[in-house]
């Protein structure tokens, strides 16, 4: 068994631009549930609407980039308004069946056949990446010895890090302010918070409308990394991982998403990887206990066993804090 | 506790000639003051076939502390609901200063000066006692989307906010737990939290939702203590309570709740004489002139008998 390829495998995932997608996702989910309590189970849609936005301006309608780029942001600020008018003022878990069943049926609206001409169908739309790609002040890729970038992957991963590194900084920025500890207030009681003036409504809105333009802003990423958008990309399976990537690093922190993010893509592609050699012909484990196909899947059981794990012994990720989750609230 | 004696030999002579501003007030239900601050008129709220409130005409005097006393399911706190807002009534209007509440936000009855407290506390459990504080201020300017992340635009009002909760916090005595999570606390620790954090406020108005449960003695006398302070700041008070010491020693007026309705109102003293009150709520046995040091001495003169029965044996 090579170690080595285990451990390439594993940080050329954690360091690439699935993790930086995840984490953008999870740093908006973190604004959503960690610091204000809201159960956005609809991630992806805010992913999706924003990286359409851009997809749909430039390609469909002709319009510029920089265009298309503002459309990306203004697109998930919008959805947050359509779902939160008449769901915010409920309890929370009908905003989580109305987000997960919006995500869903914008996906599907994006990938019908009768959209096909706005939206390109199943097979999406390409082309509109252009001056991202032609921005790319790099000459060549790196080789850091254990991993490697290829030229286009290193301008990617240039802007994806720097955009997660300026959303940490406005997430702790806004949460260390008073707004922050109204949101981080609603999280622990809305009646108490309304009883002494302030205006739920309008905090959970303002919560909901920022975590979705991060989430939006990952779904951004993703489409100008892959210089395409396709729907099946924005499945209900994007805002869980979302959600795992977000409890494994702990809620409520700063840096809890993007530890979280990074680690998730390492633990996927290294078993991955590790099963990958373990099975089959020349691996050890016999192929009457597991065959190949087997081992490629084997470790999504153990990660989601993992997770079971993480929240029965450590259920405030691994940078949450032990206090704020041994209290027994009532 | 001879200053406490001395405080309720005064109370009584107050009850007997009727406290100021509320001299020569009839005690019938839903009787007129002088200088209401808070008028309600024909509230209805009903679950289903229930009318848990049906109070045709409710007032209270301005600058006074005035009881809300009655039997379990009385409809108390649900009147306490619909006056802040927290519920909506069927039918009935209300006002704060002659302005209109019905069918406003409870976060806009709260900005008018009208601040409640709950029976079953709201405490914000993982946030720190002093974040709970502060979060009580008004008029926070950090508590904009837009300023918020500029420390510099909130910062200095943050600081302000903070010696004003440091010093309400030392009144309650509750500045050695300023650090601790509001979760950690104990039942009586929530309620002085809580009625702590709604004088964040600066409230016109405090309703508080039974601010004696689960409190203990000792701390009892200092609650009663800030709740008098209150009146001599100026605020007014309206407050639910079982505890009838506290109803007697503290309020200027009390109004009787059963089934929904206001049953009877007065001065502690005459309230406490009535006979639909004694039958409705406080029952034939309760004994109004039992003070505090005669339960001591009751106390003392049982615990010396049962020491005597146990040296005997």
């Amino acid at each position: 068994m090579d170690i080595l390829e285990i451990l390439r495998t594993a940080l050329q995932q954690a360091l690439g631009p699935q993790a930086i997608v995840f984490a953008l996702l999870a740093i908006g989910l973190n604004v959503h549930f960690g610091y204000t309590g809201l159960l956005n189970f609809g991630q992806a849609g805010f992913a999706l609407v924003s990286a359409y936005g851009l997809a749909v301006t430039v390609v469909t309608f002709g319009a510029p980039f920089w265009l298309g780029l503002i459309v990306a942001m203004i697109a998930p600020l919008v959805l947050a308004v359509i779902l939160g008018l008449p769901t915010l003022r409920l309890r929370a878990d009908y905003l989580a069946i109305v987000t997960i069943a919006a995500a869903e049926i914008l996906r599907f609206v994006a990938g019908a056949v009768e959209t096909k001409d706005v939206f390109g169908g199943s097979n999406g739309l390409s082309g509109f990446a252009g001056p991202f790609q032609a921005a790319n002040p790099y000459s060549k890729g790196v080789d850091l010895g254990i991993v490697a970038f290829r030229r286009d992957d290193l301008w990617s991963l240039t802007v994806g890090w720097a955009l997660v590194a300026v959303c940490c900084v406005l997430v702790w920025a806004l949460m260390r302010s008073p707004w922050g500890r109204v949101l981080r207030s609603i999280r622990e009681d809305e009646d108490a918070v309304r009883s002494l003036g302030k205006n739920v409504f309008a905090y959970k809105m303002q919560a909901l409308a920022l975590g979705g333009l991060l989430g939006g802003l990952g779904g951004l990423f993703l489409a100008l990394k892959q210089a395409s958008v396709v729907p099946t990309n924005y499945a209900t399976l994007m805002t869980f991982y979302a959600f795992a990537a977000l409890l494994l690093g702990g809620a409520a922190r700063v840096l809890g998403p993007v530890i979280g993010a990074i680690l998730f893509w390492f633990l996927i592609a290294g078993l991955g990887s590790f099963f990958r050699q373990s099975a089959g012909a020349d691996g050890w484990i016999p192929t009457v206990i597991m065959t190949d196909t087997q081992a490629s899947l084997i470790r999504y059981i153990v990660l989601g066993l993992a997770i079971i794990l993480l929240m029965i012994f450590r259920p405030q990720g691994i940078f949450g804090d032990r206090r704020e989750i041994a209290i027994d609230e009532r | 506790m001879s200053a406490d004696m001395t405080d309720k030999t005064d109370k009584t002579d107050k009850t007997d000639t009727g406290p100021a501003g509320l001299v020569g007030v009839s005690t019938e239900p839903g009787a007129k003051k002088p200088d209401p601050i808070l008028v309600a008129d024909n509230i209805v709220r009903t679950f289903g076939g229930l009318t848990a409130v049906d109070v045709d005409h409710f007032e209270i005097q301005r600058g006074a502390i005035t009881a809300l006393i009655g039997p379990n399911g009385a409809g108390k706190t649900t009147f306490f609901n619909l006056l802040t807002g927290f519920d909506q009534p069927s039918s009935g209007t209300w006002s704060l200063d002659g302005r209109s509440l019905k069918g406003m936000a409870p976060f806009k009855v709260a900005r008018l000066g009208m601040v409640r407290t709950f029976q079953l506390t709201k405490v914000l459990a993982k946030l720190s006692v002093l974040e709970n504080m502060r979060l009580g201020a008004t008029g926070q300017r950090g508590e904009r989307f837009w300023a918020a992340p500029f420390k510099g635009l909130w910062g200095k009002q943050e600081a302000e906010i903070t010696a004003k909760a440091d010093d309400l916090l030392a009144r309650f005595l509750l500045d050695a737990k300023r650090e601790d999570f509001a979760g950690s606390l104990s039942g009586g620790q929530r309620k002085l939290l809580e009625m702590a954090r709604s004088l964040m406020v600066d409230p016109e108005l405090v309703m508080l939702d039974e601010p004696m449960a689960g409190v203990n003695p000792a701390l009892k006398q200092s609650l009663l203590g800030h709740v008098k302070s209150l009146r001599d700041e100026g605020r007014t008070v309206l407050f639910v309570e079982h505890d009838m010491d506290m109803v007697r020693d503290i309020s200027d007026w009390v109004i009787v709740m059963a089934q929904g309705k206001i049953v009877a109102e007065g001065t502690p003293g005459s309230v406490m004489a009535d006979q639909r009150v004694i039958d409705a709520y406080l029952g034939a046995h309760h004994d109004t002139d039992l003070s505090e040091l005669d339960e001591e001495k009751l106390e003392a003169e049982v615990e010396a008998e049962i020491a005597q029965e146990e040296g005997s044996k």
